[in-house]
């Protein structure tokens, strides 16, 4: 889950927005590199932005400096990324804590890096999932205009999911790696300074940054409520209805694979007692003891092999069907954000022209202020979208050749039962007969 | 009428009341041949089945099925010659249920070869249990042909006229059977029942051997059961895949990258879906094996049975002589050792005059004379019951570990091609999947 260097840096306000070339897109051409205007003075480091401009210029201008090579392949952007990439994170060793008020699992967050936004180069703190979840509203309050992958779910029913079990733990767990690598591998989110805090500090204290926070969320919404979306670019609203889709098909493929886990448990129940009949058998004959035992001894491996094809399936199958109907959710979230961006900015213009026609004042800054906002938000928006789209190709091409990877393998385990078992009853066979003929 | 064959090689065992017409359809040898069997010269098979309608036995009208037997003498075709046309005719499964019976009555001590059943029993949701079904029609010829053979192949059965008219002998040959009297030898379940309860002295051998056909019987329809309810879960997990290729495909059509590589994943999972029904099919070539030992083992069940009603009758003459020799003791001596009520009204009545008293002695003497030859028949029939009937239940034990094990090795060598066919499918579907270009 990684992306390609960033390309260029691009400037808001000067050029129209089709000829910037976002630093996130995965387009080939030459790009040129600018420095942003004054525009982006003010952003630093550490300051949560109102603007959907990408990460600081500053930064980025350093990492194009460590890159040699801006041609990257796009075909396989993850063999480039690994050469490139200098952000290591990893999620395990998950441990229970009990103290008088509640039971919580911790799990070690460990950071490799050479970035100079990091103090040191190794880091190891234990988090738990509030901690990921704090994360996750910052990132996207801090970033708007980006997709922010997504957390495995929040809630789970105390009465009929154990929240301490094995499975569920680790489930989660490699949920929670994901969702940290994605972002570590995200060219502007990386940067985001809340990463940062996440990554090294040693005690979250949370709740002054979530007030904080919650203001600035508030005023967003407020400037941006009261204005009609005009016309929403076509390629935006394609985006929409995909994701409409394929949430749709998304759904429908998780509840055919529950449907065939449940035929599938229940088909080794039978099969468990066909196994037990061939053994029960045997127990009256005498030629044939050995044939029935074999054939029984095989229907148990065949069973064996049927639980782990179940074990695999609900641990790789279903956790990747769920991350991507909540990340199509977050992908939608963001949409609306972008129109109403445009809608505010629409409206504005709007109440400007008309002032122009009568008054011949410039277009006042907010107005522009405004379309940058949509400009940006815009490419951002594309370049997140390409990404998520590899992505989810990347994804889903494992998915699907894993399972049909663990199919292989159990046929060929109750195959290889099987071959052993007419190996034994032919051997005996030969058996026989030399001893007849001597 | 059918001609058996016009060449000389033709010998088979007739009772010497044979007809005119019959020794003038060429069955000129007698010529004996230990260990002959008909099969050796004769080639049955069972080709094809019909649909017939016509009108029962109490007048109504109803369908039934014909079954084609053709038969050929089996001797070799010179090179360059044409095989001999077979000769036919056409019989009704009611018609193969008159003729096991008739061997059943007629010889007792074999364990008769079993029909295919007549309903289709252990079936799994999918098969119709409809007697006109074509698959059901199908198995049941291949079944007929089997009963056909086995009996054709048993060293004493295969020399039985009625059974050698059955396969020539079209539209007489009821009444031929129905003249042989065999109905009248049936014995009755009440007899077969009482005898079961009252046997003093049980041969333990034939005990045993009916212990282990009630466990047969028993293991084996458990075996077929369950095997009915793991067919009908499996058919269950294979079809929900199949909702996955229409899910894959509607997928597909939204995906530019991934639109092919899901499109082959989505058909893929159709043929998987499909191949379901073959696999069960040959399925059901095993179950028959099956059913034909579960039917076997009533027939092993029916010999014990005839063995009890001959050791009961034995039992009762051999106690009926006993009693008798004690009369003739008491009569000749004046003791009185057994109370009988005719000795107590002839003390207390006047003792009979000794002309009576000598006439009765010679009754008796004859009696037990008489009594002293059917206990010797008796026992001759019983000893030679018990004798033919262990050569055959001997033959029969290794017949059935033959078939068994053959059984087992083809369900095995089954099961292994369906591993390797799905695999085959799975290597296919993984390499369509690498179709999936990022």
């Amino acid at each position: 889950m990684s992306v390609g260097a960033p390309r260029s840096l691009a400037s808001s306000g000067q050029k129209p927005i089709a000829e910037i070339l976002h630093p996130l897109s995965a387009a080939e051409e030459q790009l040129s590199v600018t420095v942003g205007g004054d525009k982006e003075a003010g952003l630093t480091n550490g300051t949560p932005v109102e603007t959907s401009s990408p990460a600081s210029t500053s930064s980025l201008l350093n990492r194009l400096q460590l890159d040699d090579d801006l041609e990257a392949d796009i075909r396989d952007p993850y063999a480039e990324a690994a050469e490139t990439r200098d952000l290591f994170v990893t999620v395990d060793d998950p441990k229970k804590h009990v103290s008088t008020m509640e039971t919580y699992i911790t799990y070690r967050v460990s950071t490799k890096t050479s970035r100079v936004e990091f103090d040191l180069p190794e880091y190891c703190v234990r988090r738990r999932y509030q901690d990921f979840d704090w994360l996750r509203i910052k990132l996207e309050d801090s970033q708007p205009t980006h997709l922010i992958p997504p957390l495995p779910e929040k809630f789970v029913m105390k009465g009929v999911v154990d929240r301490f079990s094995e499975d569920f733990v680790e489930t989660r767990m490699k949920a929670l790696d994901k969702f940290l690598k994605r972002v570590a591998d995200h060219p502007v989110l990386s940067f985001n300074p809340h990463l940062n805090t996440f990554l090294t500090t040693k005690d979250l204290n949370k709740r002054q940054g979530l007030a904080l926070l919650s203001k600035v969320g508030e005023s967003v919404k407020h400037v941006a409520g009261g204005y009609k979306l005009r016309a929403r670019p076509a390629e935006f609203g394609a985006m929409g209805e995909y994701l409409d889709t394929f949430n749709q098909k998304l759904g429908t493929i998780d509840r055919i694979a529950q449907r065939i886990l449940k035929e599938q448990s229940e088909y080794l129940t039978e099969l468990r007692e066909y196994g037990t009949v061939y053994s029960s058998w045997a127990g009256s004959e005498d030629e044939l003891r050995r044939p029935l035992e074999g054939v029984g001894g095989c229907v148990t491996t065949c069973c064996g092999a049927l639980e782990d094809l179940g074990d695999g399936m609900s641990q790789d199958i279903l956790p990747v069907l769920r991350e991507y109907v909540l990340y199509i959710e977050s992908m939608k979230s963001v949409l609306r954000k972008r129109d109403q961006s445009q809608a505010e900015y629409e409206g504005r213009l709007e109440a400007a022209v008309l002032r122009k026609q009568e008054d011949r004042t410039p277009m006042p800054l907010e107005v522009e202020k405004c379309q940058d906002k949509v400009e940006c938000f815009n490419a951002d928006l594309k370049a997140d979208w390409e990404r998520w789209q590899s992505n989810k190709r990347h994804d889903f091409k494992q998915l699907l050749t894993g399972m049909a990877d663990k199919n292989i393998n159990h046929y060929e385990k109750c195959q290889a039962a099987w071959e052993s078992l007419i190996t034994l009853l032919q051997d005996k066979q030969t058996e026989d007969k030399t001893s007849e003929t001597n | 009428m059918a001609d058996c064959g016009s060449n000389e090689e033709v010998a088979v065992i007739f009772n010497t009341d044979i007809t005119s017409t019959e020794s003038e359809n060429n069955l000129i040898n007698t010529m004996v041949e230990i260990g002959a069997t008909l099969l050796r010269k004769m080639e049955i098979n069972v080709t094809e089945a019909e649909k017939r309608t016509g009108k029962n036995t109490v007048n109504m009208q109803e369908t039934y099925t014909v079954y084609l037997i053709e038969t050929r003498s089996a001797e070799t075709v010179p090179e360059g010659g044409t095989p001999t046309t077979p000769d036919t005719l056409w019989r009704r499964y009611s018609e193969f249920e008159l003729l096991r019976t008739y061997l059943l009555v007629t010889y007792p001590y074999i364990i008769i070869p079993p029909l295919p059943e007549k309903r289709a029993e252990f079936v799994w949701h999918k098969m119709s249990a409809d007697n006109l079904d074509p698959d059901f029609v199908e198995r049941r010829r291949v079944g007929l042909e089997n009963f056909l053979l086995r009996v054709a192949s048993h060293p004493v059965l295969s020399n039985d006229k009625i059974f050698f008219l059955f396969l020539t002998e079209e539209k007489e040959w009821r009444e031929v059977v129905l003249e042989t009297g065999f109905q009248d030898k049936v014995d009755s379940r009440l007899k077969s029942l009482s005898a079961m309860f009252r046997v003093k002295n049980p041969d333990k051998r034939f005990t045993a051997l009916k212990h282990y056909s009630d466990e047969l019987n028993s293991v084996i329809s458990q075996l077929l059961r369950v095997r009915a309810k793991v067919a009908d879960r499996l058919y269950g997990v294979y079809k929900v895949h199949g909702n996955y290729g229409r899910v894959f495909s509607e997928w597909s059509a939204i995906e530019k990258e991934m639109g092919d590589g899901l499109q082959s994943a989505g058909h893929h999972m159709d043929t998987f879906a499909a191949s379901i029904d073959d696999i069960l099919e040959e399925e059901e070539h095993y179950a028959d094996q099956l059913k034909e030992y579960l039917f076997y083992a009533e027939a092993v069940r029916s010999v014990c049975r005839k063995h009890e009603l001959i050791q009961y009758e034995l039992e009762m003459v051999a106690q009926d002589l006993v009693s008798k020799k004690q009369q003739k003791e008491e009569l000749a001596t004046g003791t009185v050792r057994v109370f009988s009520l005719k000795g107590m009204t002839s003390k207390l009545f006047g003792q009979e005059s000794q002309e009576q008293r000598e006439s009765r002695l010679a009754a008796l003497e004859q009696s037990t004379r008489e009594g002293e030859e059917t206990l010797k028949e008796r026992n001759t029939e019983c000893q030679e019951f018990v004798r033919t009937a262990w050569e055959d239940i001997g033959r029969f034990k290794e017949q059935k570990d033959r078939d068994l094990r053959e059984a087992l090795i083809s369900y095995a060598i089954m099961q292994i091609s369906m591993c390797k066919k799905t695999k085959g499918e799975d290597d296919r579907s993984a390499e369509a999947r690498t179709e999936l270009s990022i």
